[in-house]
């Protein structure tokens, strides 16, 4: 009974914090970030891509295509990323796909964000003006010429910060990953607190360092910015 | 073995009610809390300013799972007596109050500059230029985006599962558990979300659309 009083505390300077074991298994830690953030940076690629292609689809293609993109879209941002994880992880196995926790984690997070950063792209396709590209046809540009240089740049210009908060989101919501033990930082603090009992402390830990990647991930965006899209344009 | 039925539906069903219920907390809280956070970021005191700021970037830079596992796991430090649905209700409410927060101070700041001017002209004070000059106009361009995220909030509540509140997703695990039919099971709680959240999705793009010639 007084053991228990120990570990719960009745008031709170009852309670001593002790970091050190938590601190001492840094290179745990410092392997769950890395899976982290290797496991978003391939998310971003990934669902990018998949993006440019389902906003290409939803402005230009055919009308059915059309129709199957906005469904999975609608149905992406209306159900939540828990539920898309134990979608892929548990049902698609169940029909004979079958795949490691890591990559259902990763595909779960391509398709989530594919669905939001289609229409942030669509938007940024829309805003190009229609001049510019009657203008890029008039100089004789081939059509994948006007789709990169007259539309991708300036589209990808205008809708830069939301696609990188969108970015930052997604880091931030793969820590669910964790649930289908897919070895990402905070499946890293789940085994590190049933090792040391000490749940506070590490999730503290785990939490200050998310925090530190999403502010380095913002401020890499902001690098990027500076170093291929801070020109000037007509407004 | 059991198998997917009516029972295990009905099941899935009954607990979308705890899902409603922690989504109009998060959001009943959140808004309350939310709305301080975007007066106080747009406050005179640069103090007041700093705390909201401080707040914001807490909230919107750490994984909402992690602040639900904080609070569950350190209220009992504090002495405190808590169980799975306040500890979801409290992180929610934190969470959203940030984004709000955040969204509203937006649409504060939206209001132009020579409205605030004419009210502190008028000597109106803090709370009747606020409540009669400001908030009202602001309102209109927040509402589009507060319904939007009404629809995060909904999403967000899936996440108290893994703390053990039994809410839709928990249901479903817990069906899932029994009958072994995984597609089934999640393909009907993706879509009793679905029926909760795009209704709302729609009505924020409507309202969007219906905002948008009004702000040219």
């Amino acid at each position: 009974m007084f053991c228990g009083l120990g570990f719960t505390g009745g008031v709170f300077l009852n309670y001593s914090f002790q970091f050190g074991d938590v601190l001492a298994a840094w290179p745990l830690l410092l392997k769950g970030s890395w899976i982290t953030v290797r496991l978003s940076l391939s998310a971003m690629l990934l669902g990018s891509l998949l993006a440019v292609f389902g906003a290409w689809g939803k402005t230009a293609g055919p009308r059915p295509l059309r129709f199957l993109i906005q469904a999975y879209i609608e149905l992406i941002r209306n159900t939540p990323f828990l539920v898309q994880l134990f979608f892929f992880f548990f049902a698609l196995p169940a029909v004979g796909l079958r795949w490691s926790a890591t990559t259902a984690a990763l595909v779960a997070m391509v398709v989530n964000l594919g669905a939001y950063a289609t229409e942030i792209v669509r938007a940024g396709i829309e805003a190009v003006p229609h001049g510019q590209i009657e203008a890029g046809l008039a100089l004789n540009l081939k059509r994948w010429e006007i789709f990169r240089f007259v539309i991708l740049k300036p589209a990808l210009k205008a809708i830069y910060p939301a696609l990188c908060s969108q970015f930052i989101l997604l880091m931030l919501s793969s820590a669910v990953v964790s649930v289908i033990s897919a070895d990402d930082l905070t499946s890293v603090a789940a085994n590190l607190q049933s090792q040391t009992f000490r749940s506070f402390e590490v999730y503290i830990v785990v939490a200050a360092i998310y925090l530190a990647l999403s502010l380095a991930f913002s401020a890499l965006f902001k690098l990027i910015y500076h170093w291929g899209l801070d020109y000037p344009d007509r407004r | 073995m059991r198998s997917f039925g009516t029972p295990e539906f009905i099941f899935i069903l009954e607990a979308a009610r705890w899902t409603l219920a922690l989504s109009l907390l998060a959001f009943a809280g959140g808004s309350a809390l939310g709305l301080c956070v975007a007066l106080a970021r747009c406050a005179e005191s640069r103090l007041l300013q700093g705390v909201a700021k401080v707040f914001i970037q807490l909230f919107q830079g750490t994984p909402l799972l992690l602040q639900l596992f904080l609070i569950f796991f350190g209220a009992p430090i504090l002495g405190l007596d808590i169980n799975p649905w306040v500890a979801a209700g409290a992180a929610l409410t934190l969470n959203s109050a940030a984004f709000l927060g955040e969204i509203w101070r937006g649409c504060i700041q939206a209001v132009p500059r020579g409205q605030w001017e004419a009210a502190q002209a008028l000597s109106l004070s803090y709370v009747s230029r606020m409540r009669d000059v400001v908030l009202p106009q602001a309102w209109r361009i927040a509402v589009p985006p507060t319904v939007g995220y009404s629809v995060q909030i909904i999403k967000g509540t899936s996440l108290a599962a893994i703390i053990g509140f039994t809410e839709i997703t928990r249901a479903g695990q817990i069906v899932n558990n029994a009958t072994f039919q995984p597609l089934l099971v999640f393909g009907v709680v993706a879509l009793v979300y679905f029926i909760l959240c795009w209704p709302l999705s729609l009505l924020a793009a409507r309202l969007e659309r219906r905002l948008a010639p009004a702000l040219r």
